[in-house]
């Protein structure tokens, strides 16, 4: 019966993600038609005269009505058509599915970085109030929201490239000396230790540090804050109080007790770090000249480039939608609350 | 007044954060007349100095004093946050107001519009506004004013829609003042110190979006000082070892950014002692 009702859930949650989906997509489709002058007359050229800009309006679809002109949209979108990139000349979903790779590595190693240090700073904190783990922590947490993206990961060049040489140049994926691995998940890393090199293996993984570092650092202090305050009250809790009374061992009344509990907001709080971080990772990839999407649409934008830009944008927010759902059905499958009294 | 004085003794942090606070004031409002050099004039006689005497924070390329273009900068970048959060301000205050005092449809289509714009991760979605409408100084304050909207919206809705059964709100309504008299007089000065909390804490954050915009080459155009294009400027010369063209208004970005979430969790202190972190 739970079993079922927990499938329903699942279900529903999923129905639940097509309003945000159309409201995503209707709004890109309103910024497309917002661009500032007569697309027509911009993709006619310079030279163009009164019929030829006429032609491709009536090409372009533009001399229809606005609701016809979103069918056509959605219906170009659910065939994988976004557009073609002025810049490049190749279509706007081929260009990002290329650089989409780059991005995600880099943003899943900062948030595992995050995740690894947030968590168990937040779980010190919140055992040891007031001591210097919780000043630490709230030190972190405030300078981590304060910092700016870009200027973390300029500073950190300076010192580990510049200063000490550990680190090689800022460069892209990986330095000209080494190939890319054959690609099997576009994943450098992964690629590289499937391919059993672990020279390009340690090479990609010099040039994914700063940039992942500098991502992770900016993911941390939300992911910190709650899980501090999350096992803060959960620590305060009676079933805590009464597993403490009943002798149990403190490593066993923190972790399966108050740590599996406080975990649920955490997660929850995932899913907005993750829409900081695909933000940020904008920045980072200017930054570090990442080559993913970030760097891909802020070139786009400098060269006015507006298809591969709403292109960028609707594939991020899509992206954000996905791993909300996720988190929305992960959360569903741990918390055996939920779907029992449902 | 008295309790005001009791939590800056109780918290010195906060002390600080009304300081700097002020310091990035003054700085907004006299730096062009304290700037020791013009921002905008050039001298390649003295470019890529390093922080000395007669230039606190070094030269740029240009041999354009960093100091005084950090200074003039503080203007514009606080001017930006400044309006797209009061634009996000009013008309949230006045949406999320109707939203949770009237509930309905209004209520349903406005939480569906909030949901649109947060399902966008909210960078991005500046980005793609500001592409749409055109590069301008403007429209970086508009999308911000947008991708801030909802945090507005949803305070306001929720502080009205739990006082709209109040007894002073029937009280006022019994008396036979009119729904609009009974939104501005009555309850929009009840829901203003948590609005005024969110303002600034998100004064910061648009402080940091608006330089975020402009550091990727949106808005704000050189020469013209600004603290994120000044750290894009900078960027190239970090890794010739050149670290004062980027650090000094990075740094002068993070104070105003590190004041304004200070300032945010001190005035939250002060309104509501109980939702203390």
């Amino acid at each position: 019966m739970a079993e079922r009702s927990r499938l329903e859930l699942i279900g529903r949650r999923l129905l639940s993600a097509v309003p945000s989906v159309f409201g995503v997509v209707l709004v890109t489709f309103v910024l497309t038609r917002a661009l500032p002058g007569d697309p027509a007359v911009y993709f006619a050229g310079m030279m163009a005269d009164e019929a030829s800009i006429a032609e491709v309006r009536q090409r372009l679809g533009l001399d229809r009505s606005w609701v016809e002109q979103f069918f056509a949209y959605v219906w170009n979108l659910l065939q994988g058509d976004l557009g073609r990139s002025l810049m490049t000349g190749r279509p706007v979903l081929t260009e990002l599915a290329e650089r989409l790779p780059a991005s995600l590595e880099l943003t899943f190693v900062a948030l595992l970085f995050a995740i690894g240090v947030a968590v168990p700073l937040g779980v010190l904190a919140a055992t040891r109030p007031d001591s210097w783990v919780d000043h630490l922590c709230r030190v972190v947490v405030t300078a981590g929201v304060s910092l700016p993206t870009f200027f973390t990961g300029l500073f950190l060049v300076y010192i580990f490239y510049f200063l000490l040489g550990w680190s090689p140049s800022p460069l892209g994926r990986l330095d000209f000396l080494y190939f890319p691995p054959p690609h099997v998940t576009g994943f450098y890393t992964i690629d590289s230790l499937l391919a059993g090199d672990f020279e390009t293996f340690r090479a990609a993984l010099n040039q994914l540090a700063l940039p992942a570092l500098t991502l992770g650092l900016f993911s941390l202090a939300p992911i910190a804050r709650m899980t501090r305050a999350s096992m803060l009250q959960t620590l305060s809790a009676d079933f805590v109080r009464t597993a403490r009374a009943m002798g149990l061992a403190g490593s066993t009344v923190l972790w399966t007790y108050a740590f599996r509990n406080a975990l649920l907001p955490v997660i929850t709080t995932l899913g907005m770090v993750f829409s900081f971080m695909l933000g940020a990772n904008v920045l980072v990839e200017r930054v570090f000249s990442w080559p993913g999407v970030g760097s891909f649409a802020v070139d786009a934008l400098v060269a006015s480039d507006y298809a591969a830009v709403q292109g960028f944008v609707l594939t991020m927010a899509l992206l954000f939608v996905l791993v909300n759902l996720t988190i929305d059905i992960i959360y569903t499958l741990i918390d055996p609350r939920v779907g029992v009294e449902g | 007044m008295q309790h005001f004085l009791y939590v800056l003794r109780e918290n010195p942090i906060t002390v600080i954060a009304f300081s700097l606070f002020a310091l990035i004031v003054f700085a907004a409002l006299f730096g062009p007349l304290l700037a020791p050099y013009d921002p905008l004039a050039s001298n390649p006689a003295r470019a890529l100095q390093p922080p000395s005497w007669d230039h606190w924070f070094g030269t740029d390329q240009l041999g354009r004093d960093v100091f005084s273009r950090v200074l003039v900068a503080t203007r514009l970048d606080l001017t930006i946050a400044v309006a797209a959060v009061t634009i996000s301000f009013a008309i949230g205050s006045v949406v999320g107001t109707l939203a949770g005092y009237y509930g309905g449809l209004l209520d349903q289509a406005v939480g569906r519009v909030t949901d649109t714009i947060m399902a966008f991760p909210l960078f991005v979605l500046a980005m793609g506004i500001v592409a749409a409408m055109g590069n301008t100084v403007e429209n970086i304050v508009y999308a911000t004013a947008i991708i801030n909207l909802p945090f507005y919206i949803r305070v306001a809705r929720a502080e009205v829609s739990v006082r709209r059964h109040a007894g002073f709100v029937e009280a006022a309504r019994l008396a036979g003042n009119s729904d609009a008299r009974l939104l501005a007089m009555h309850l929009f000065p009840n829901i203003l110190p948590p609005m005024m909390v969110q303002v600034s804490l998100n004064m910061g954050w648009a402080i940091l979006n608006a330089a975020g915009l402009s550091f990727i080459g949106l808005g704000v155009r050189p020469p013209t000082p600004e603290w994120g294009i000044m750290v894009a400027e900078g960027a190239t010369f970090i890794i010739s070892g050149e670290w004062w063209l980027a650090l000094f208004p990075g740094a002068a970005l993070m104070l105003a950014v590190f004041a304004f979430n200070l300032l945010g969790d001190g005035l939250r202190d002060l309104i509501d002692p109980r939702r203390r972190t």
